[in-house]
């Protein structure tokens, strides 16, 4: 057996160190290090999901414990992927901070890097980690680095932004907590693999109910689902953007595989759609979520904000269709975490290519910036109608398997939801577009038509920028192949 | 049917895409860039008719590209309708060409590499959506036409030109969403498949009311076939450039919003399902109010290209109504009628924005005596005139002589009426137009003094002469195109 599986995990936490030691001597010395150890993360979640595409799940147990007193490592199709997509958006993330982390936050980039590393850490031991009360403590690993690196932002607004993080995110990973206790007391143990099995002889039992609603309760504050979003447009507005632009797409995507996780392997399919009546109201709930995320969002005043409640939008696509109760439902809940973290990534790098240039990303910063800012531009667009659904970019098919999915279950008003987050979407991107195209850059009249001079980004930045707006189109083209070889095969 | 695969659809819609970061980079150099337009334009047709023999030989040439789910890919698949379709799109946009680079220049308008580049991904979408093999990739290309015309659009980056880019986008991106995609995805929840197949893909899986409401959604769903009340963003959309009214809102954009029409109503539904249903008549009577309602409003337009417009509005509806007849000569005269309005109606627009560009001169009250003065533009005029009304000798007559023979193959007498009274309706609102400019007088002509001819420049008059003779010869020989239509649907 090879260690990969561990190894995506170590790096990252061993480069934490090394960076945060290293920052004492000389605080340039962090970021190579810190590039190295995603490097080898990425690297080593991309040998893993190949092995796993090959030769079906791995099981890898930490030191050599036995399950269920050690702790396991349990890698199928699911999280191979979301460990691929977390590893690389963390590393191309890094490429992307270098100049704007020299901007931003140059007097500390070392506790910056080091913090950056445990996030990851943390966010790839959730996704890894086959033990119920581990997944608790990785949980707290990413939630307590992202408090420190939202208050690292803003220093007027980062603090109380990240104080009210702070409240919210202990009572969401308390909820958890209680939910495992629940759970532990009933089966006695708390390897995911074990606890599934004991359940599944005793779906009728209340305290398994109440451990799966406390579960889900604190899964659902943590991604901030409406109307438990409340910390999060602050939070992520107020961070540094380096940081915005990683915990953005990720922090929430990886909750919603939690939930998928606990769903899918821990209580089972069948738990919840047959023993549970709960599926309708949730949907209805994801509904709600999907239209309030929207209108919030449009009637925003800044950009980075108005970003922050599209993913409150975008929660609501995912946990409709994975408590739609039927495959295609779910296939597209999981085709959205890769394409909904994909995009949101691609948006907010262009949006930390603006910070660079303009400092403030107030809609009324925007005029001018297609003559100004083509490149980061274009990439902002391409970003713009995946989250509108344009094909063919990818937004537009995990779309349409969601839809499939209400048709299917007869979820009428989901499908129509996500038709009209859809328009106000587009509404609202135009509403961008337009400020940015008409409007000239300064006051005087008749330079509209005159050529602006070009001020982009650095390069590193417009690189990773371009790179994963392109990747919109490329994974929206290779839906087919992606639904093909990761998702079905996990839910069969 | 036999297919052949081949990539010449693939690099026929590429074609035009490959080189946009060639016309950016030489953007500085207006002659290399246009130079590169033309090799673009000419390699497209050429890899266009050359898939047109076998095509008439009844085969029809196939490529997937991308399996997005079992019986949705993103596929092509070239066939007589799609030829058809292509064919026009292709060759007109080399001739467009040629009158853009008059029209920009004359007008020194800024942004042309932009508006050349865009005009190029638009193209491109057109012939994507012409060859799609089934409705998902017709929807990708019809998306992406929309968001590539809106730059086109609102080219001029002023106030007027924002709120009509909005209005645009408002109903055409939004119509997409909300009627197409969701009626599109229940399609493929109820069949599992999307491929266009002149039997339809129900198969006996719909209600008469699941399949009316289906129907409604795309024939509205599909605006930019102008069908009312989702009109409106037309007469917005003709701030844009001339050249952007020519070819996009009289023949590209518009008619893919038809040719979508005509493919759901031909492909998925299929021409028995609907004769079943008798849904034939639900389209019909749609269209016949955009028909004359349209012309009405057309009446009363003193903007040329607002005129030209509403004509355009009225006679989309033509084909659509066509296609509805669900009788042979119907089809045939419907969907020629994309070819035949096509050639008349951009000799229309070339020459309204000829006379802009000569005289500065954009409504029709101030038109009186200007034939005169540029009496090839008129002719011109005259002649796509005739072809839209359907007179002969222009290729117009032949579409409207087998509609009304449809109507009478079909036993619907009363709709024969609506086209009759349409016809006198584009006579009154287009000949008086070329009557004053021949006979009426112009205000230097009543102070007496001499009309000397003064025509655009030749960049400008060059293409309109060569559509409107295209016009007049395809009264002579239409066959290629009939018989495209034949194979394509099976007549």
């Amino acid at each position: 057996m090879n260690n990969y599986p561990a190894l995506i995990v170590v790096a990252p936490l061993l480069a934490a160190l090394f960076a945060g030691l290293a920052a004492w001597i000389e605080e340039r010395l962090s970021y190579p290090i810190a590039l190295v150890g995603l490097a080898v993360s990425m690297f080593s979640a991309f040998k893993v999901l190949m092995q796993v595409i090959d030769s079906g799940a791995i099981q890898y147990r930490m030191a050599g414990w036995a399950p269920p007193m050690g702790i396991e490592y349990r890698i199928d199709l699911l999280n191979a992927m979301v460990l691929l997509l977390v590893s690389g958006i963390a590393f191309l993330n890094l490429i992307a901070s270098y100049k704007s982390v020299d901007q931003e936050i140059n007097d500390r980039a070392g506790s910056f890097y080091t913090i950056y590393l445990l996030f990851v850490t943390g966010l790839l031991g959730v996704t890894a980690t086959g033990d119920l009360f581990n997944l608790y403590v990785l949980i707290e690993i990413t939630s307590l680095t992202s408090y420190a690196m939202v208050a690292l932002g803003d220093r007027d607004r980062g603090p109380l932004a990240s104080l009210n993080y702070v409240f919210i995110g202990v009572i969401g990973a308390s909820f958890y907590l209680l939910g495992v206790g629940y759970l532990y007391m009933q089966t006695g143990s708390l390897n995911m693999a074990d606890v599934a099995n004991i359940l599944s002889g005793i779906h009728g039992s209340s305290t398994v109910l109440v451990a799966f609603i406390l579960c889900m309760i604190g899964i659902w504050i943590k991604m901030a689902l409406f109307p438990l979003h409340v910390w999060l447009p602050n939070a992520y507005s107020y961070s540094p953007v380096a940081f915005a632009r990683i915990v953005a797409p990720l922090m929430t995507k990886v909750m919603v595989y939690v939930m998928i996780r606990m769903m899918i392997t821990v209580f089972g399919r069948e738990y919840i759609f047959e023993t549970l009546n709960l599926a309708d109201a949730v949907v209805w709930l994801a509904t709600i979520a999907i239209i309030a995320g929207a209108a919030m969002a449009i009637s925003q005043k800044n950009l980075k904000k108005m970003l922050t409640y599209i993913i409150v939008c975008e929660i609501g696509y995912m946990v409709g269709g994975a408590w739609m109760g039927n495959q295609l439902g779910m296939t597209g809940a999981i085709l959205h975490i890769l394409n909904d973290a994909l995009m949101t990534f691609a948006l907010f790098l262009a949006v930390g290519n603006m910070v660079y240039k303009l400092k403030t990303v107030d809609l009324i910063d925007l005029k001018g910036l297609f003559g100004k800012m083509p490149w980061t531009m274009t990439g902002f667009v391409l970003a713009a109608f995946s989250i509108i659904g344009v094909p063919p970019t990818c937004g537009f098919f995990s779309k349409w398997y969601l839809i499939l999915g209400a048709f299917e279950a007869g979820a009428y008003h989901f499908a129509a939801a996500l038709v009209i987050s859809s328009l106000l979407c587009a509404v609202l991107f135009f509403k961008i577009f337009e400020i940015s195209f008409f409007e000239p850059m300064s006051k005087g009249h008749g330079e509209s038509h005159a050529s602006v001079a070009i001020e982009e980004a650095p390069v590193s930045m417009l690189v990773v920028s371009g790179l994963v707006s392109l990747s919109l189109i490329i994974a929206g083209l290779y839906s087919g192949t992606i639904v093909n070889t990761i998702i079905l095969p996990f839910l069969k | 049917m036999e297919t052949i695969i081949s990539i010449k659809p693939l690099l026929a819609v590429l074609v035009s895409l490959f080189v946009i970061p060639v016309l950016v980079s030489s953007s500085s150099k207006p002659n290399v860039r246009e130079s590169w337009i033309f090799i673009a334009g000419t390699i497209k047709l050429v890899l266009v008719l050359s898939m047109l023999p076998v095509i008439l030989d009844g085969k029809q040439i196939v490529l997937t590209l991308f399996e997005i789910a079992p019986g949705a890919s993103i596929a092509f698949r070239v066939d007589g309708l799609g030829m058809l379709f292509a064919i026009v799109a292709s060759s007109l946009y080399i001739v467009t060409s040629i009158y853009s680079i008059g029209y920009m220049r004359g007008l020194d308008e800024h942004g042309q590499t932009r508006f050349v580049s865009f005009f190029a991904l638009a193209i491109s979408a057109t012939i994507g959506a012409a060859f799609s093999a089934n409705l998902l990739t017709l929807y990708l290309f019809y998306e992406i036409l929309s968001l590539a015309t809106y730059p086109l659009v609102a080219h001029h980056q002023d106030k007027t030109s924002r709120i009509s880019g909005r209005r645009y986008l408002t109903f055409i991106l939004g119509t997409s969403i909300a009627l197409v995609l969701p009626a599109m995805i229940y399609c493929y929840h109820v069949t599992g498949t999307l491929e266009f197949s002149t039997a339809g893909i129900f198969a006996g899986q719909l209600s008469k009311p699941a399949a009316t409401v289906l129907l409604l959604m795309f024939v509205f769903g599909f605006a930019k076939a102008g069908i009312m009340p989702f009109h409106t963003w037309l007469p917005a959309a003709m701030v844009a450039p001339t050249p952007v009214s020519a070819l996009l809102h009289a023949v590209a954009v518009v008619k893919v919003g038809v040719f979508s029409i005509v493919r759901v109503m031909t492909g998925i539904f299929g021409i028995d399902l609907l004769a079943h249903f008798n849904l034939g008549i639900v389209v019909m009577c749609i269209a016949s109010v955009t028909i004359l309602t349209a012309s009405c409003i057309a009446l009363s337009q003193d903007e040329l290209k607002r005129r030209l417009a509403y004509s355009t509005i009225s006679q989309l509806s033509y084909i659509i109504f066509g296609v509805a007849l669900l009788s042979p000569q119907g089809l045939l005269g419907g969907v020629i009628h994309i070819v035949m309005h096509a050639f008349g109606k951009i000799t229309l627009f070339f020459c309204a924005g000829a006379i802009y560009v000569a005289t500065g001169k954009k409504y029709i009250s101030q038109m009186s005596g200007l034939g005169k003065k540029m009496p090839f533009t008129f002719a011109a005029f005259f002649i796509g005139a005739l072809g839209v009304i359907g007179l002969p000798p222009t290729g117009g007559f032949y579409s409207k002589w087998n509609l009304i023979l449809g109507t009478l193959e079909a036993q619907q007498t009363i709709f024969m009426l609506v086209l009759l009274v349409s016809s006198f309706l584009n006579a009154f609102y287009f000949l008086p137009i070329v009557y004053k400019g021949f006979f009426g007088k112009s205000e230097e002509e009543n102070d007496n003094i001499p009309v000397k001819i003064n025509e655009a420049n030749l960049c400008l008059v060059i293409p309109l002469v060569i559509t409107a003779i295209i016009s007049i010869v395809l009264f002579f020989y239409p066959t290629v195109f009939i018989n495209l239509i034949k194979v394509g649907l099976d007549l």
